[in-house]
């Protein structure tokens, strides 16, 4: 069965999440052998996906933990901490 | 990204935490303080709401250790009360709208993916440029809330489908569904941006 453009899309998230039944992914494997444009799609949404755990993206700003655990010191209080790492 | 420590680690500092072993309060948190702060930024939008959220449901999570009974993971217990945190702070928020937690009333789940032909440069390389990560940043904290919460648990902090689940309590049907539709929408928004700003010097095989 061949299937659209739009149908390939709507499968997307289950490619990538290898997560589609045999017979969807047959078709999809299908369509995206000959259709540049849901190549590119499928291409450029697991680079974003790439790009989104990179740990540069969402950084913590500087000195966040040693702050965090400062509060958390004067809260806990009473106990003798070990030092406290620098971040 | 990380997957946590070890569970029976985290169970024993638990216990020896309730039983007096205050401190190591300091050692359980380490590994989830990026995961909390980035959930508490991808909601306020600020980093210095974003910084005292975070603290304040660490402190919490502190205050109420001993109601945690390890039915869900510690991690994932964390992640709920942070989202409490943050919707509790969105709401006493004076000048700001509140944000929708249902369903946008225009999303009827078809989102297009945008058509360009191709962005398929070597990921890494993107980064480098500082505006690339400024992109993303601002698309992903520009999702309506209920996209966001399962993308900022799923890709950037490394959830499972059944773990960001579990921290939002809603179905893994609902993750899966959400989460193809906030792909969908930054593949839209961000797709046709990167591509102006990254010139395409490799392809990336697709196999």
């Amino acid at each position: 069965m061949v299937i659209e453009c739009k149908h390939v899309w709507a499968h997307i998230s289950g490619y990538l999440d290898a997560t589609l039944p045999a017979e969807v992914l047959q078709q999809v494997q299908k369509h995206l052998e000959h259709c540049e444009i849901c190549s590119a799609i499928l291409d450029s949404t697991r680079n974003i996906l790439i790009l989104s755990a990179d740990e540069r993206v969402f950084e913590l700003p500087l000195g966040f933990s040693k702050r965090l655990h400062a509060r958390l010191q004067a809260e806990i209080g009473g106990v003798a901490a070990r030092p406290l790492e620098g971040d | 990204m990380a997957a946590g420590p070890d569970l029976r680690d985290e169970a024993q500092m638990i216990a020896s935490i309730l039983a007096g072993d205050r401190h190591l309060f300091h050692e359980l948190i380490r590994p989830y303080e990026r995961r909390v702060y980035v959930m508490a930024l991808s909601f306020l939008h600020n980093e210095a709401d974003a910084e005292d959220t975070a603290q304040e449901a660490f402190l919490k999570a502190y205050r109420n250790l001993a109601g945690f009974r390890g039915e869900a993971k510690f991690g994932t217990w964390l992640v709920s009360i942070t989202l409490n945190e943050a919707r509790s702070r969105l709401r006493n928020r004076d000048n700001m709208k509140l944000e929708s937690l249902d369903e946008p009333p225009d999303d009827q789940g078809h989102t297009s993916p945008a058509l360009l032909r191709d962005w398929r440069e070597i990921p890494s390389e993107a980064l480098e440029r500082k505006e690339v990560g400024q992109l993303l940043h601002q698309a992903v904290t520009a999702l309506p809330a209920i996209y966001r919460e399962v993308f900022v648990l799923r890709e950037v902090e490394g959830l499972s489908i059944n773990e960001a689940a579990g921290a939002l309590d809603i179905s893994i049907a609902s993750v899966k569904v959400r989460l193809h539709r906030a792909r969908m929408m930054l593949q839209r928004t961000l797709a046709p941006r990167l591509k102006e700003i990254v010139p395409k010097r490799r392809w990336l095989p697709w196999s």
